[in-house]
């Protein structure tokens, strides 16, 4: 299981009801109907992926994020999940309004372009950084909108947006202590448990 | 020396075979929506695959606008033409007859032997014709149910339905919604829109202003609408495809005759799209009956299926227990992509399982039909849990 997806189960509470956008191949809801009997439904883009989930036995609706969640009504969802798509999206801060209009509370999850291997990429080479995380070329790459943790911070604060919880991962899980006192310099993926 | 290259299968080892249609007699009135009463009605239909010990394993196939009970296999070995969603059902298919048993029906008002216009009326030792009582799609769901209480059924695996089927596999959902698990809704609404009820009168003005017509009566007369009929198919058949798919299929080629500057005029200039259209028209004329079209048109355009429920789909879906599955198809403008959509938003809103695949095909309506390769990954990826369900590992 991806670490994220780890991370951010213990805020999520049994037996609720759950979105999960951008859900994949289905792996974080089918693993969170097991464990904590929550009822979901993952929104997906990908026909393959589409594909996977129906075959793991995961409810999932085909749907583009991009056109927004204006056919799901207010607090529908107890938890609206997204993970490692924020940074995929053509209008990131309208698709976060619209998660916590349609949910009470919202968990995500994004690459922190603020980690230090990027801001040595960029200033070392001058290029914009490729690495084995995050594979694109500027040119070529799902990854449109790049934020750091600072950057996400500075949205929820003008959004009046309240973080319930945060955490970072580092690169190493041994450094995970250490990764959570400089977030935005050494978490290579940022999770944030926020709510209205 | 080489290695043998493995023997061919044979070609129709997915098939579910030679199957022979059975008629079972029903003598109690069955009540009708309209306020009238059947006296006594037939149904006539097919099974495919086994039914299970515990009767856990059927599967309802309804059927569309000019379906019927033959879906799947042929009547005979030089039999030409399959069923007509032999492309989904069958051993190793979609719907998996090593694993379900099957049941599909000719709806009652149809025109393939099941009592409708052309059967006789007990009371008048004629045919019904245009006295056959008007119906709605929950009279078919009532009959429909009337045979699952023959085979001993207490609920499905599923009910699948494409277009008009989806819409009788959804008012299952509500009428009945412990006789279901699943609901598989292809190519539907939840009602037909202006465009769709425009479509479907052209079709039926065509037929009724056929001078054979006789208000109906056309049996009595020893004849048949069979222009008007063909004109109302053909009509039909355009809204089933879709530009794309009409471009590609015939484009502008012609099928006699010569459009050349100079090229004289012995031979009248005749489209492959004209030709074909023609020719559906004039098969389906012979083999459909004008009555059960004006019927079926009718129960189609009549389909609301959030009337009784303040016309909020989302109050009407809460009475649902089973879990859904909606599939469209990019290019159907007949039932667009958005249709079901509302469907599926209105089955979130009401808190119930849903999965929804928009497939890209270019086959308009008629796609629902076709073995896309996508769909079938989708079909089978979905029915999968149905399999799971049952015990089977996989």
């Amino acid at each position: 299981m991806r670490f994220d997806l780890t991370l951010i189960q213990p805020w999520i509470n049994a037996n609720s009801r759950v979105l999960d956008l951008g859900c994949g191949d289905g792996m974080l809801l089918e693993t969170l109907k097991k464990e904590k009997n929550i009822s979901g439904v993952g929104l997906e883009i990908d026909p393959k992926n589409i594909t996977l989930a129906l075959a793991r036995g995961v409810n999932v609706i085909e749907h583009d994020l991009n056109v927004g969640l204006g056919n799901f009504r207010d607090d529908s969802f107890d938890m609206v999940v997204m993970t490692l798509a924020l940074q995929t999206l053509r209008y990131p801060h309208l698709v976060i309004d619209e998660m916590l209009r349609v949910g009470r509370e919202c968990i995500v999850t994004f690459p922190n372009f603020g980690h230090w291997r990027s801001r040595w990429y960029l200033g070392h080479r001058g290029k914009m950084p490729v690495s084995k995380f995050l594979p694109y070329t500027w040119y070529d790459t799902p990854n449109i909108h790049f934020c750091t943790v600072k950057d996400f911070e500075a949205l929820c604060e003008e959004k009046n947006i309240r973080i319930l919880n945060s955490s970072v991962i580092a690169a190493d899980n041994s450094q995970s202590e250490l990764a959570n006192r400089f977030p935005n310099l050494l978490g290579v993926t940022a999770v944030y448990h926020i709510s209205k | 020396m080489t290695q043998a290259p493995p023997s061919p299968q044979p070609a129709d080892n997915d098939s579910v075979g030679i199957v022979v249609p059975q008629t079972l007699h029903f003598d109690q009135p069955l009540q009708l929506a309209c306020g009238r009463a059947l006296p006594e009605h037939d149904i006539v239909y097919e099974t495919y695959g086994e039914l299970n010990a515990d009767k856990s394993n059927g599967i309802l196939i309804c059927h569309a606008l000019s379906g019927h009970h033959h879906a799947a296999g042929k009547h005979s070995e030089d039999d030409r033409k399959t069923g007509w969603w032999d492309s989904c059902i069958g051993p190793g298919k979609p719907i998996d007859t090593n694993v379900f048993f099957v049941l599909s029906i000719n709806n009652i008002g149809g025109c393939h032997g099941s009592t409708g216009p052309t059967s006789i009326n007990p009371e008048t030792g004629k045919p019904w014709g245009p006295d056959f009582p008007p119906l709605r799609c929950r009279d078919w769901v009532e009959s429909q149910y009337l045979m699952m209480q023959h085979f001993g059924i207490s609920q499905w695996a599923a009910i699948i339905g494409g277009s008009l089927g989806g819409m009788q596999a959804m008012r299952w959902a509500l009428e009945h919604p412990d006789a279901l698990r699943h609901c598989i809704v292809i190519a539907s609404a939840m009602k037909l829109s202006a465009q769709n009820i425009a479509f479907n009168e052209i079709a039926r003005r065509a037929i009724t202003s056929d001078a054979n017509f006789y208000e109906g009566r056309y049996l009595e007369h020893n004849t048949l609408p069979k222009q008007g009929l063909a004109l109302a198919r053909m009509v039909g058949h355009i809204t089933y495809l879709s530009e794309d798919g009409m471009k590609q299929k015939f484009g502008r080629e012609l099928k006699t005759g010569n459009l050349s500057l100079g090229a004289g005029s012995d031979t009248a200039v005749e489209f492959e799209v004209e030709s074909y259209l023609r020719y559906q028209g004039e098969a389906f004329s012979s083999s459909f009956d004008a009555n059960t079209y004006l019927l079926m048109t009718k129960a189609l355009d009549y389909y609301d299926l959030a009337r009784e429920y303040n016309d909020d789909p989302v109050e009407a879906f809460k009475l649902a227990k089973c879990s859904f599955m909606v599939v469209s198809f990019t290019t159907d403008w007949r039932f667009a992509p958005a249709r079901s959509r509302e469907i599926v938003d209105a089955l979130v809103a009401a808190d119930k399982a849903v999965s929804y695949a928009e497939i890209e095909a270019d086959h308009g309506h008629d796609a629902f039909l076709i073995p896309i390769p996508r769909y079938m990954d989708v079909f089978h990826a979905y029915m999968k849990r149905l399999k799971q369900e049952l015990g089977h590992a996989f």
